[in-house]
């Protein structure tokens, strides 16, 4: 069976992942370590052991995301994670900067290394750079590959690879991306955040609902239309007289139909995004993808997906993985 | 909109519109502080947002409620005159009762609209955070206020529950199917 990859950003949405059928929890600590790093979010050294030895105990691993680049003289901040999530007893750490990787490779080498997305290792000879330098086991693949480029992918490597499946779609080359910073002075690479909260206004004009980040109207949706979270690669930008979404409308990713299509692949493991959202949207969606697993497991159709309703734009697509106008 | 989510019936929220304030605004102020001593991660999730002045407003019911975490109070406020407040959270009483039992996601409500945000976004997810990892549960809660009347009390949650589709007790115990 491929492996469930779930999110947790919370105590509480580790429990509800890890009972709902989650094969491993991916989570962080409550600092700029991690790329969700937001307000009320995340974990302390201590919920960390709480949470390893919850998951352990009921046959779940954890994997802890440390998965923004150190700035140059606070590293330790970044080498104290690691070695926290050690303490932990955690099944892995999930990486994305090359100084970080050394060290972890240096100081902790039986904790396992997986490439973050963050990482953006989009083709063969940058991931068995990482794998042969760093000794990476595990690569996060960014959500710009068709199933096709993939397949291509693990053919030429011998790590394990992880594609998303499920929630929020980066279409950027993750990790290298800096709408967020233009408009906010933080951004997802180095403080953890895309579009960060504070820098965000909801207000009611006229019967539009304006979504703001950073000052700037990046949605404006009528009465009774699904709302936004306004981050700029899913905004509405007006341009040579025409207005539309550039870069892709504000949808979410699923890819439960593809499930088989991943297998063959060769793919290790399906992750879920959504480290933000609540303990109902990662119970509910686990479960529909322990299910699906299952089904592809066994060999029996899959299941239709019912999770329309939690997810941005209430809409979904397969993103790159299908998609024909690249 | 989710059509799932029930609206209180008009006629509760008529009958409420007479309700003195200020024993409502004392117990509801009892509840929070005893919300916030049974789950003092609730405080700590928060951090220089307890601080925040949160006004909920129950689109259904005639009142506004005004949250300040860090002092447990929680007072009733006429919709006429609604208190100074830092970030403002509105929608029926059940998407706020479904949200804090673990049984709808509080962004897929305000994607739906169900829910609507103005002020500090960033408070507003604080707050949903906290809240979500504690895992309250009013039923217990209230249970817990009410001596020996609890038993009575549950039963009439149970009963309340049944009659307007409200979800008052936490839902998302148990796991996956073997």
């Amino acid at each position: 069976m491929m492996e469930l990859v779930c999110p947790a950003g919370t105590p509480a949405a580790l429990r509800a992942a890890v009972e709902a059928g989650a094969h491993s929890v991916y989570c962080g600590f409550a600092d700029e370590t991690n790329a969700r790093n937001f307000p009320g979010l995340n974990f302390t050294p201590e919920d960390m052991a709480e949470a390893v030895t919850f998951a352990h105990a009921r046959g779940a691993r954890v994997l802890v995301a440390i998965n923004t680049f150190p700035r140059a003289g606070a590293e330790p901040l970044w080498h104290r994670a690691v070695a926290n999530a050690e303490a932990a007893g955690a099944d892995a750490v999930i990486l994305a900067d090359i100084g970080l990787l050394a060290h972890a490779a240096e100081l902790h080498p039986s904790l396992r290394r997986h490439l973050s997305v963050q990482a953006a290792a989009a083709n063969p000879d940058a991931i068995n750079l990482y794998a042969e330098a760093f000794g990476v086991r595990r690569v996060v693949l960014p959500r710009v590959l068709t199933v096709e480029e993939i397949t291509a992918i693990n053919r030429e490597v011998d790590v394990e690879t992880e594609v998303f499946v499920f929630g929020g779609l980066c279409v950027m080359a993750e990790g290298r991306c800096s709408l967020s910073s233009y408009a906010t002075g933080k951004s997802p690479n180095m403080n953890g955040v895309c579009s960060p909260a504070n820098h965000v206004v909801y207000a009611e004009e006229g019967r539009d609902l304006a979504a703001k980040l950073g000052g700037f109207t990046i949605h404006r949706t009528p009465k009774g239309a699904s709302a936004p979270y306004p981050t700029l690669c899913k905004g509405c930008f007006t341009s040579g007289g025409q207005t539309g979404h550039i870069f892709e409308d504000p949808v979410s990713l699923d890819a439960t139909q593809l499930i088989p299509r991943l297998a063959k692949a060769g793919v290790s493991a399906l992750k879920i995004e959504g480290r933000q959202r609540s303990r109902a949207y990662v119970a509910q969606v686990v479960r529909a993808f322990r299910a699906a697993v299952e089904a592809e497991a066994a060999g029996r159709p899959l299941p239709e997906s019912t999770l329309a309703r939690l997810t941005e734009g209430q809409m979904a697509t397969t993103g790159a993985y299908a998609k024909t106008w690249r | 909109m989710t059509a799932l989510l029930p609206r209180l019936p008009r006629l509760l929220g008529l009958a409420a519109l007479p309700l003195p304030l200020p024993p409502l605004s004392f117990f509801l102020g009892a509840l929070t502080r005893r919300m916030a001593t049974a789950h003092p991660g609730m405080l700590r999730r928060l951090g220089d947002y307890a601080g925040h002045r949160f006004l909920i407003d129950p689109v259904d019911l005639p009142w506004l409620l005004l949250l300040h975490p860090e002092t447990g109070a929680m007072t009733a406020h006429r919709r006429a005159r609604p208190p100074a407040h830092d970030a403002r959270i509105a929608g029926p009483m059940s998407a706020f009762f479904a949200m804090m039992h673990g049984a709808e996601d509080g962004d897929a409500l305000f994607f739906s609209r169900d829910l609507s945000v103005e002020g500090d976004t960033a408070a507003v997810l604080a707050l949903r955070n906290a809240m979500d990892d504690a895992e309250l549960d009013l039923s217990d809660e209230l249970a817990a206020l009410s001596g020996p009347l609890a038993l009575p009390l549950r039963r009439a949650l149970a009963g309340a529950e049944r009659a307007t589709g409200l979800i008052l007790h936490r839902v998302d115990q148990g796991g996956f199917p073997a």
